[in-house]
């Protein structure tokens, strides 16, 4: 993982249940005629155990993102075309928007100096599937190659249907997740428009504040998160190291709009529940939910009507937390590292916090898990992702009893 | 001033990611200094920029080693 609260899972996670910040002012361009001038950037990330400088100065910041990310992930896993059948090992990692300051920067060169200009690498290194081709060609991984790009759904889309390849005996184990690098001049701009960010820029670190009165809108963020899903008698068969089961993926569209979802989160609550069908796993048996939670208005009251109307009395019994609250929104890259955090969440039974929860919505009334982590029995956890278009998904993780 | 050499040398290290003393007069970018198909375009582009020049793409498939490419910016710009 890379993110704006660490370089690597470890660093991230640590930051995450200690309630630490990724969120500043934008320095990697100037902002000052910017409504929003802030966002959770990657900050000082050091590529050279990834990459040599030449192809770091091929690749987008999301493909560098994505390949740190995805390297660590194989590393862990120990996985390797020496252990699995190499055209059995599939990569499966998207972005929501791909190579945004490539494009950016290409088309003002056209503009400025020409076309003979443009660098070869500009499509190869901005297209969304190169995380995904280059791990392939860097490992040797021959089996299913895909892209996913399902707005701020893409990183959990990519698990879940990766999870599926495995299911359907296609694959014994697949990198899988998402990566982004949006907080561009474009990005911010854009985002901006749609109304979607906050705009607290005298206090960038409160400005990600889910199911909070004062909220007001999402923080854009940079990052990339990958995991290694494998087939689990061919994990355990091969000693890998193993984090959490996954239980059950479902999705659902809310056929509403463009952006905003329905008020009630009808969408929301039938990706939770396919989720837990396809689990066979009841609802009283959940303890925790990553959510998806932004700190936009709509979106942080249809979720909590969502789970509301999914667990019923057992609502109350849940925790539910958003660590967007501290790695703002990674749009694509979101499901991916948020899958990571819940997969820790269950490994080392602790639920992380919502930080900036001040003073609950009227009506957002569940266990937000506000500042302070919270140690907990985690058996069960759910994770959510709600992208424009009116995508869901929703990833279920059980512990692994050994 | 650095010689037209020097320059030339310097680029080529900079785009194939390689030290400027592995840069041999005779060495081929493809075979000796790892660059592939798009790396070569690229560093076409490079040269252009740096000797404020166009290189027609006939004349950049025949630079194929620093030598090659010295000549061609010898040639038609000195």
């Amino acid at each position: 993982m890379v993110s704006p609260v660490g370089h690597t899972v470890a660093e991230s996670w640590g930051a995450v249940l200690n309630g630490q910040s990724g969120v500043s002012a934008i320095e990697h361009f100037d902002a000052s005629q910017f409504a929003t001038q802030f966002s959770a950037s990657v900050k000082n990330l050091d590529l050279s155990p990834y990459m040599t400088e030449k192809e770091a100065r091929k690749n987008d910041p999301f493909i560098q993102f994505g390949m740190a990310a995805g390297i660590q992930a194989i590393e862990d896993a120990g996985l390797s075309i020496e252990n699995t059948d190499a055209e059995r090992i599939g990569c499966v990692i998207g972005s929501g928007i791909g190579g945004l300051g490539s494009i950016e920067d290409t088309s003002i060169l056209i503009k400025e100096r020409g076309p003979r200009r443009v660098s070869p690498f500009f499509v190869p290194g901005s297209i969304i599937n190169m995380i995904a081709g280059n791990l392939s060609i860097k490992y040797g991984f021959k089996g299913t190659n895909l892209a996913i790009t399902t707005a701020c759904t893409t990183g959990t889309h990519a698990i879940g249907l990766a999870a599926r390849e495995i299911m359907f005996g296609y694959a014994d184990a697949i990198v899988c997740g998402g990566s982004e690098m949006a907080t561009t001049p474009v990005g911010i701009g854009g985002f901006g428009a749609a109304r979607a960010l906050s705009k607290r820029n005298d206090e960038p670190t409160k400005a990600s504040r889910p199911w909070d009165k004062n909220r007001d809108g999402f923080v854009l963020g940079d990052g990339a998160g990958v995991l290694v899903l494998e087939e689990y008698e061919h994990a355990k068969a091969r000693g890998a190291k193993i984090y959490a089961e996954l239980a059950g993926f479902g999705t659902s569209s809310d056929a509403f709009h463009m952006t905003s979802p329905p008020e009630d989160g009808a969408g929301a609550a039938k990706s939770m529940s396919n989720a837990l069908a396809d689990a066979g796993i009841d609802v009283s048996q959940v303890n925790y939910i990553n959510a998806h939670g932004t700190s936009t208005p709509a979106g942080d009251k249809a979720e909590c009507a969502a789970v509301k109307a999914v667990f019923g009395d057992h609502a109350s019994q849940l925790a539910v937390s958003s660590t967007k609250s501290m790695t703002g929104h990674l749009l694509g890259a979101a499901g991916a590292i948020e899958a990571i955090f819940t997969a820790m969440a269950i490994h080392d039974q602790v639920a992380p916090p919502t930080i900036n929860l001040d003073e609950p919505e009227d009506g957002c009334d569940l266990n937000f898990v506000a500042h302070t982590a919270q140690k907990m029995p985690i058996d069960v956890a759910i994770s959510n992702s709600f992208g424009f278009g009116g995508t869901n998904g929703t990833l279920v993780l059980a512990r692994v009893k050994a | 001033m650095s010689s037209i050499e020097e320059r030339v040398k310097k680029i080529v290290a900079e785009q194939l990611g390689v030290k400027e003393d592995e840069v041999k007069t005779e060495a081929s970018f493809v075979e000796d200094l790892g660059a592939d198909s798009l790396d070569t375009v690229e560093l076409v582009m490079a040269l252009e920029e740096e000797f404020e020049t166009e290189i027609p793409d006939e004349e950049a498939e025949k630079i194929t080693t620093v030598q090659l490419a010295i000549n061609y910016i010898n040639e038609n710009l000195a």
